[in-house]
């Protein structure tokens, strides 16, 4: 079966004066119809650049240097103007960290959503109406049909973050882009937010690119995770296998600094240095310097890669598991 | 709502005794009127007797009660000049400086926005890089100058518009316009750019910052993300965010407009009520001058009621933060 989002090679360039910086390198994923792909790394890892750069609103000059992106095998990333704007909303939807900001103040949200329909869907005003009422209602917001009519402020930040998903959900798009969508919520409200996410996208079916660079959220939707470095795939594998058994040293490091009530009181483990800037990148493997396994040959170029989609970690050294095939 | 309204009159009402006070205080330093009312043999008694007639001998303050009280019952006095009563020479005066301002107000307005947003969105190109340094030229040159630029460049070198005056007029019911002759309107033109080119160069200016601003912010971004046409995201969701402040200016430049208007009918020797008051002022004709600042008092005063109006109908979160709930 055809996944529903099909990523190779993907480069993104950002020209400067200083020379071309490249936030997302070589980059290759697939996303399966209903399956929810984590996508995982610290900031400037590349991680909503790539997903940037499958909507297509890479700020200039930034822009896909080479690579292909297909959605439901079609292919997107050459698409030009009104073809992509057509795509945005019905075919991908894309939900932001911070929903306080993410709507526009002035407009009711009924007409924000209908308004959104009207642009893909060949239906009648009262029928976009109607629809929003039910999107709303499917969101979890009481009394929707009063609530339609009422603005973004007078609703609190996690019923936004439900108001901003039936937005990216309305037209129904096969594909949603949730970029770090609890990372301005409340931690009570976090668990709802991706609970109802994950239950929406099971029910139709949609993919979901998730990103964030919270291990909690990953392991409690995600069906597979591709963690990101320095704009580099490091490591793909399902959830289960990545999280319990990373074979990336840097998985492996990121996994050991995640905080655990198990753990107690003992320090919590850090991976010394900080990520490479981008245009100052080591040679071969950009996450050797900070790396306890590497060895001699880990700063041969070209680094290490997982350019087809295929393989697990993108290491010369990969931890070995006796578990894991 | 209707409270707010009632505490923003009563607050504009304060104002306008404030400016009126110190108006008063000042006219005995413009000059003394009775030099220029009486002839050459003029007797120490018939200063005094004049004087003690217009009560201009009595403090400022009790002039100014004075002139108050007349004021509630629409009495402004007579003009020490032309001998008329006050709202007689001012109503007659009025069409011709508020059709100028309205006609300069709108371009500046129309203008601006439009100027302001194409500037905006295409900030890159060299069309708008060209309008943005020529609006330079609309900040930086004062009225009169460009007043006199004009009258040389299209009354003296091209000859295609009039140099001064209103053209023909018609008689509307009291109401004596220049919109329905030929020559009205094309005395207008000339008139009605010099005075709005500053403010309209101000709103686009003002027009473009902001709203480079509003398509940063990202609800402008998700729009984009949720695919509405591209007209939808920049007029729809840009610019009505962007109108808030700009609504603000534009409440205060036409009221300036209205004022400035003293410059540009003294350049084109247009007969309005600002010339009426440099007229005035020349021959210190006390209840001309009172009337006038009170009636571009007014007029401020007004405007900045409906730009404060204004706000609630553009923006939710003020009505709600009013009233306390929803």
């Amino acid at each position: 079966m055809t996944p529903t989002l099909s990523i190779r090679n993907l480069t993104v360039d950002i020209p400067t004066r200083h020379g071309t910086l490249r936030p997302v390198q070589d980059v290759s994923y697939d996303i399966a119809q209903g399956e929810i792909l984590g996508v995982v790394g610290e900031s400037g890892a590349g991680k909503s650049m790539a997903g940037n750069a499958v909507i297509g609103l890479l700020n200039p000059p930034a822009h896909i240097a080479s690579g292909e992106i297909h959605l439901n095998g079609t292919r997107i990333d050459h698409l030009q103007g009104d073809d992509m704007r057509r795509l945005r909303g019905q075919q991908i939807g894309m939900v932001f960290q911070d929903p306080l900001t993410s709507l526009n103040p002035l407009l009711k949200i009924g007409d924000q959503l209908t308004e959104t329909m009207l642009a893909h869907l060949d239906i009648s005003q009262s029928e976009a109406r109607k629809r929003a009422i039910a999107a709303l209602e499917e969101v979890g917001i009481p009394g929707a049909a009063q609530r339609v009519d009422s603005y973004p402020h007078e609703f609190s930040g996690g019923m936004r973050q439900r108001v901003v998903i039936a937005l990216a959900l309305c037209a129904e798009p096969s594909l949603i882009i949730a970029d770090e969508p609890t990372t301005a919520l409340d931690v009570s409200v976090q668990a709802q937010i991706i609970a109802l996410l994950k239950r929406l996208c099971r029910d139709r079916g949609t993919a979901v690119m998730l990103i964030t660079h919270d291990m909690g959220v990953i392991a409690e939707a995600a069906d597979r995770v591709a963690v990101m470095y320095a704009g580099q795939l490091t490591e793909l594998g399902a959830v289960r296998d990545v999280l319990t058994a990373p074979l990336h040293p840097y998985t492996d490091g990121l996994m050991g600094s995640t905080p655990l009530a198990s753990r107690g009181k003992a320090r919590l483990h850090q991976i010394p240095g900080a990520m490479p800037r981008l245009d100052a990148l080591p040679d071969g493997c950009a996450f050797h310097p900070r790396c306890p396994r590497a060895q001699a040959d880990c700063v041969r170029n070209p680094g290490p890669t997982l350019s087809d989609g295929q393989g697990r970690a993108a290491c010369f050294h990969p931890l070995v598991r006796e578990d894991v095939a | 709502m209707l409270a707010y309204i009632i505490q923003r009159v009563g607050q504009s009402a304060l104002v306008l005794l404030i400016v009126g006070l110190v108006a008063f205080s000042m006219f005995r330093f413009v000059g003394d009127p009775i030099d220029n009312m009486l002839g050459q043999e003029r007797t120490q008694e018939d200063i005094d007797r004049l004087r003690g007639q217009l009560g201009l001998d009595q403090p400022f303050v009790m002039q100014y009660v004075k002139f108050l009280g007349g004021a509630v019952q629409g009495n402004f006095g007579v003009s020490y000049r032309q001998g008329r009563p006050v709202s007689e020479i001012l109503l007659e005066r009025a069409p011709a400086t508020l059709e100028l301002a309205a006609v300069s107000g709108f371009l500046a307005i129309s203008i601006g926005i439009g100027l302001g947003v194409f500037t905006a969105i295409r900030r890159n190109g060299i069309t708008a890089n060209v309008i943005m340094s020529a609006s330079l030229i609309g900040v930086s040159l004062p009225t009169f100058l460009i007043g006199i630029l004009l009258i040389y460049l299209f009354s003296v070198e091209l000859g295609w518009l009039p140099s001064f005056g209103r053209g023909e007029t018609v008689q509307v019911g009291g109401w004596s316009t220049g919109f329905l002759t030929e020559t009205g309107l094309k005395a207008l033109i000339l008139p009605s750019i010099t005075l709005g080119l500053y403010q309209m160069t101000l709103i686009m200016r003002l027009v473009r910052s902001e709203m480079l601003e509003v398509l940063r912010q990202d609800y402008i971004r998700f729009a984009r993300a949720r695919g509405l046409r591209e007209r939808a995201v920049n007029f729809r969701h840009a610019l009505k965010n962007t109108l808030v402040p700009v609504i603000t200016v534009t409440g205060l430049q036409l009221g300036s407009i209205i004022a400035f208007a003293i410059i540009t009918e003294t350049v084109f020797q247009w007969p309005g009520v600002g010339l009426l008051f440099i007229n005035a002022i020349q021959f210190v004709d006390i209840p001309v001058m009172a009337a006038y600042l009170m009636l571009i008092s007014v007029m401020f005063v007004g405007i900045n009621l409906i730009v404060d109006l204004l706000y609630f109908a553009i923006d939710p979160r003020l009505r709600v933060d009013r009233t306390g709930g929803h």
